[in-house]
């Protein structure tokens, strides 16, 4: 977690940023002058956990996709540090070669063994070129597919974590088969035997993002999104413009409590007051204890039925009419 | 010779394309529609129909009896689900299936135009009920389900209703114990019903697992476009995935890769050709050679 002076501000987390820079003020010259001002920097500091907790609860829409890609929030790798032990990291598709948009192993969460599989973003401007932005090319999902069928093998649950602005679209990705890698995945994780569980723990864009995240249960982390474009794309597309990102992230309905209201996710997972950025060992520790009862429910549900009420789950969503328009009526 | 690229994505609006810079020799003279609903079909209007490909000119009835292939290059001009139903089916003979299941305004969304809008004015512009029609019929004696994709429906973009319509065939399939073809033609995820348009990728692959646990063929033919949605699920998951030629199909549109990697695309890049090429088909098939190559395969199948 990055220390406070390091740490990078959006436009509407401005009064947090005061507030901080006021605590610093506050504490530099309660040294320097040898005064006790402790009294006063407590308050200010219970102030700034409120005003966090305070900004969250209102954001746009297009506001939680800015937070999502907030760049002090944590990744995959982060969230595996922090409530796993003992992570041993698996790399390469055996095919082409070793994705690193795309990160996953086996870890232990309070002593069970499960696989963790998540796009990986980078931390800096040469690490996020590493990882590509999080953006996985077809040999990350067949790598992500590799692991799937490891721990399917070995009877360990599997965990993803979604953070993605959407999967590759390059040449090279187009040649090795970007539609064909994601569908596969979808297909074959419908039908795994071991338990799924999937979390959105910042983007969840598009194919990119399903391309992990089919499974038995399906959440989100409180201050992300998930949707069939991202409200960029959807803008240029639809409106014809980039101008119209905020209405588009409005109109597609992204946030996790609406995805809940639709029942297309199972539930959303709490973020420390402000975000995830403000507290890496919280977030990963509510992800860590909203997981564990899960995993053991789903382990007592045999392996056919937990496929056949997965496909059924997917098999409900949607929606649609059966009556006849007045406008057909009349024809 | 510059060729036009043609925008998928401006498909999804559900928009009419752009007013083409052809002369006026091409154009309707007589302003409004004078055939009915039932007879209008995706097709090239008017009299005369100019290739997009070579710029050959040639009668549309002529173009018609040559199955919507131009009669110089071969290209194949995109058609409906009614002229592959026609091309495919004996004697013309199906009967459509699911046909009261039609899209609704869920989400309430509206963009430059509200979804329910569009809906409809494309209910009252055509006899279509969205974007995928479902049929059984025979070819050549041997059952078969048809999905078929039209694009002029909002860009043949997958929304609930298509992701519904699948299911269901895949589930007559079953019950009557029938091979499953799909053609597609599509830009994509239909983004007016958001994230309900992309978990039909899953509810989709579901439904196909639960097929191949039945062992019946499920066929999938790709057609000038398939994008996005499609190709990330059903339409990359046959048994057979097969193409006609000269078809773009991708993940990512072209136009979005350009822009990413700021550099032009190779000639033939994302065509049939391309995807055959690099292991993505099992074969291209020609729209005249279609119906005969069907029928082997289904045969192979059945034996």
């Amino acid at each position: 977690m990055p220390v406070n002076s390091k740490r990078q501000f959006l436009e509407f987390e401005k009064p947090i940023k005061d507030l901080i820079d006021t605590i610093e003020k506050y504490k530099y010259d309660s040294e320097k002058a040898k005064i006790d001002m402790s009294e006063s920097i407590q308050r200010l500091e219970e102030e700034l956990v409120e005003k966090r907790k305070e900004i969250t609860q209102q954001l746009s829409s297009w506001q939680t996709v800015q937070l999502s890609r907030h760049p002090d929030r944590p990744y995959t790798l982060k969230y595996i540090e922090k409530m796993t032990t003992d992570f041993v990291e698996l790399f390469g598709d055996r095919n082409v070669k070793d994705d690193k948009a795309m990160v996953g192993g086996f870890a232990s969460i309070d002593g069970e063994t499960v696989m963790i599989i998540g796009q990986q973003k980078g931390i800096n401007t040469k690490t996020r070129q590493l990882r590509n932005f999080g953006m996985a090319n077809p040999e990350g999902y067949r790598k992500a597919l590799r692991l799937m069928k490891l721990a399917e093998k070995f009877n360990k649950p599997i965990i993803t974590l979604i953070d993605t602005p959407g999967a590759y679209p390059g040449l090279e990705a187009e040649e090795r088969g970007q539609g064909e890698a994601i569908a596969r995945n979808i297909y074959e994780m419908i039908r795994l035997k071991v338990p799924v569980i999937c979390v959105v723990i910042g983007e969840g864009a598009s194919g990119g993002a399903l391309g992990i995240g089919v499974g038995d249960r399906i959440f989100m982390m409180e201050n992300t999104w998930y949707t069939v474009i991202s409200p960029e794309s959807c803008s240029s597309i639809l409106w014809r413009s980039w101008d119209k990102k905020e209405i588009a992230a409005d109109q597609l309905q992204l946030t996790a409590n609406k995805m809940l209201g639709f029942g297309l996710i199972d539930g959303v997972i709490p973020e420390p007051s402000g975000g995830a950025h403000w507290n890496y060992d919280e977030a990963a520790l509510n992800l860590k204890n909203y997981l564990k009862p899960i995993i053991s429910e789903l382990k007592t549900i045999a392996s056919e039925e937990r496929i056949s009420q997965r496909i059924e789950k997917f098999g409900k969503m949607g929606f649609w009419s059966e009556e006849m328009s007045a406008n057909e009526k009349n024809k | 010779m510059s060729k036009q690229v043609e925008d998928f994505d401006a498909n999804l609006t559900g928009e009419e394309g752009q007013e083409s810079p052809r002369s006026g020799w091409f154009k309707r003279i007589k302003k409004g529609i004078l055939t009915g609903t039932h007879e209008k079909k995706e097709v090239p209007e008017g009299l005369w129909s100019k290739c997009p490909e070579c710029g050959f000119i040639c009668s549309s009835t002529e173009l018609k009896e040559n199955l919507f292939v131009c009669t110089k290059c071969s290209y194949h001009h995109r058609i409906g689900s009614e002229e592959y139903y026609q091309l495919l089916f004996d004697d013309n003979q199906f009967t459509l299936l699911f046909e009261n299941i039609h899209s609704k305004d869920f989400l309430q969304f509206t963009d430059l135009k509200s979804y329910e809008k569009r809906l409809e004015d494309i209910w009252a512009k055509t006899d279509l009920k969205d974007s995928m029609r479902v049929a059984v019929g025979s070819i050549n004696e041997q059952s078969v389900v048809i999905a078929c994709m039209d694009f002029e429906f909002i860009g043949g973009s997958l929304g609930s209703v298509m992701g519904e319509k699948f299911s269901r065939a895949v589930d007559y399939c079953i019950l009557n114990k029938l091979p499953y073809l799909v053609i597609s033609k599509s830009g994509g995820a239909r983004m007016m019903e958001s994230a309900f348009s992309l978990m039909q990728l899953a509810k989709t692959s579901g439904k196909l697992s639960q097929l191949s646990d039945a062992k019946l063929p499920y066929i999938s033919l790709l057609t000038n476009p398939t994008f996005g949605g499609i190709s990330a699920s059903f339409g990359m998951l046959g048994d057979l995935n097969i193409a006609e030629p000269g078809a773009l199909i991708g993940f990512a549109g072209p136009r979005v890769i350009k822009e990413t990697i700021k550099k032009d695309l190779p000639e033939g890049f994302q065509r049939s050709e391309f995807l055959l090429e690099h292991g993505f088909l099992d074969f291209i098939v020609s729209r005249k050679e279609l119906k005969k190559k069907l029928t082997s395969v289904l045969r192979h199948f059945s034996n």
